[in-house]
């Protein structure tokens, strides 16, 4: 009798959801985009995502000391992630670096996964571009040659770094299908969009953080963008799919870890992000701004989440 | 005998002010982007830190208690002028580089520390021996820190090519944000060493 008065405290619902399992529908998302980097970029593509994975998954296996090298699955999204922000042609060393800093200091330094503050993967990227802007910025982005796995990259400079009519050379079609340069994972919007539905649809990301992101971008971009397209919505649509913005948006906002829980707080997350990104591309030195503004909105996420806790129910305004 | 030589060690090993006590760390993060500059930083402050010690200890039983604090910055402030004139004249290209960071060593809270814990209680010898304890300390660590920045940040070490040109420079340890990085490493690795050593 006495056995069946265990008194615990709450959850008493245990969900069948594993850490490993949304880190695999993760890596599932990632696919398309993946397929799509190794047909535009080739070898050096592949290299670089292998760099990235491997030494991200052996840091943190030395970190924990663990024999085991797949664990939650978690260092190997990392690794990926910060090689789909690396253009094709970084020497190999660089993802490797990226990924034992993204490890290190992104994450296990504040207590592994669940704890990080920023998103390890754009702390990976952030280090690397201060460190080595020559390989990371400039004319070092790609340009795609679809169908050709074996032939070495030609560089020119981003669509962002263009300006006026050189910009109307760039077919939006082009930059929607990912026919154009940049780094590894960010130039299809297309498989970008395939990989995010697929997270939206399984319940691991919600639609407030992209779509502000996404709303925000465009509407600063159609205003502000000075109508490259000669027309102001065309001009909005350049902006998101132009560099970082759909997989900043899809993959790297969304982090679980790193963006508010509540819902008015992902709507000012995304809003933020959005506006961030926005100013630093139009204003700022740098021709390209997503990662800066998702570590600086991952900075204020605490702030966010402690002032929008919606109301309890029944609880009475003051 | 024994307890001037233990000041000493004290300051460079147990009471290391960067390693242990993290105080005065403005120009620990400031000055470290090369060794050269983390040394001229270091025997400035640890000057200062000796002619201060010195002095307050002298006049250890006439400072009245409730002013003594202005009492001490005025010690100190009066010994930084002559340290910052003196770089000025001898060293002119070290006073360039490290700028305003020589007049900050007047609120260098470690600086006002000893005056307060040590100074202003002891013996005008141990006073000095502390000061040198300390500021040796400090030196280390200084020279320590921009020594690691310097390798990974420019891949020399006093201007020494040490890395080859097959090196590629982390940039971003030659800047602000590789201070508080690289601090952070070595306060690890030195405190992996001293517990490993059996220093608490």
């Amino acid at each position: 009798m006495e056995n069946k008065l265990v008194i615990t405290p709450s959850p008493h619902i245990r969900t069948p959801e594993t850490t490993k399992a949304i880190m695999m529908d993760v890596l599932i998302a990632l696919f398309p985009v993946v397929v799509v980097a190794v047909l535009l970029f080739g070898y050096q593509a592949l290299v670089t995502m292998v760099v990235a994975v491997l030494a991200a998954m052996i840091t943190e296996a030395v970190v924990l000391r663990k024999k085991d090298l797949i664990s939650d699955g978690s260092a190997a999204v990392t690794g990926l992630l910060l090689a789909m922000t690396l253009p094709a042609t970084v020497p190999w060393w660089m993802p490797a670096i990226g990924s034992v800093v993204a490890i290190i200091l992104g994450k296990q330094m504040f207590g592994g996964l669940g704890n990080n503050a920023f998103n390890p993967a754009l702390v990976g990227r952030a280090v690397l571009v201060v460190s080595w802007a020559t390989h990371m910025a400039g004319d070092v982005w790609p340009v795609p040659k679809p169908f050709s796995p074996f032939a070495d990259v030609v560089t020119a400079a981003t669509p962002l770094e263009k300006e006026g009519a050189e910009l109307l050379e760039v077919p939006l079609m082009d930059m929607f299908l990912g026919n154009i340069g940049g780094s590894l994972g960010e130039t299809s919007a297309l498989a970008l969009l395939i990989g995010g539905f697929w997270l939206f649809f399984r319940g691991h990301i919600d639609w407030r953080v992209p779509g502000c992101f996404f709303a925000t971008v465009f509407l600063m971009g159609a205003i502000f963008g000075g109508g490259i397209y000669e027309n102001l919505v065309l001009t909005g649509v350049f902006h998101l799919l132009a560099g970082g913005v759909m997989i900043g948006a899809l993959f790297m906002a969304t982090d679980m870890v790193t963006s508010p829980v509540t819902g008015l707080g992902k709507v000012i997350f995304g809003v933020g992000c959005g506006l961030i990104t926005m100013i630093i591309r139009l204003w700022g030195n740098y021709p390209e701004g997503v990662m800066f503004a998702i570590l600086l909105m991952n900075a204020v996420t605490p702030i966010i989440d402690r002032f929008t806790v919606p109301r309890k129910f029944g609880e009475v305004k003051e | 005998m024994s307890a001037y030589i233990q000041d000493i060690r004290r300051g460079i090993l147990d009471e290391n002010p960067v390693f242990r006590l993290l105080l005065g760390l403005c120009p620990v993060l400031g000055v470290t982007g090369f060794a050269m500059n983390g040394l001229g930083m270091g025997l400035a402050a640890t000057m200062v830190l000796i002619c201060s010690n010195v002095v307050i200890s002298i006049f250890r039983n006439f400072i009245p208690k409730t002013i003594r604090v202005p009492i001490f910055i005025v010690v100190i402030a009066s010994f930084v002028t002559m340290v910052d004139m003196l770089l000025a004249a001898f060293q002119p290209e070290l006073h360039d580089q490290l700028g305003v960071f020589v007049p900050l060593i007047v609120v260098n809270c470690m600086i006002l520390g000893r005056a307060e814990a040590f100074a202003s209680k002891k013996p005008i010898a141990r006073s000095f021996t502390d000061g040198l304890g300390i500021g040796l300390g400090f030196t280390v660590a200084l020279v320590a820190l921009a020594a690691f920045r310097e390798i990974l940040g420019h891949g020399t070490v006093f201007d020494i090519d040490i890395t080859g040109a097959a090196f590629d420079p982390m940039g971003v340890m030659a800047l602000p944000p590789g201070a508080f990085l690289a601090l952070g490493i070595l306060l690890y690795g030195v405190n992996l060493l001293f517990r490993k050593l059996g220093i608490e």
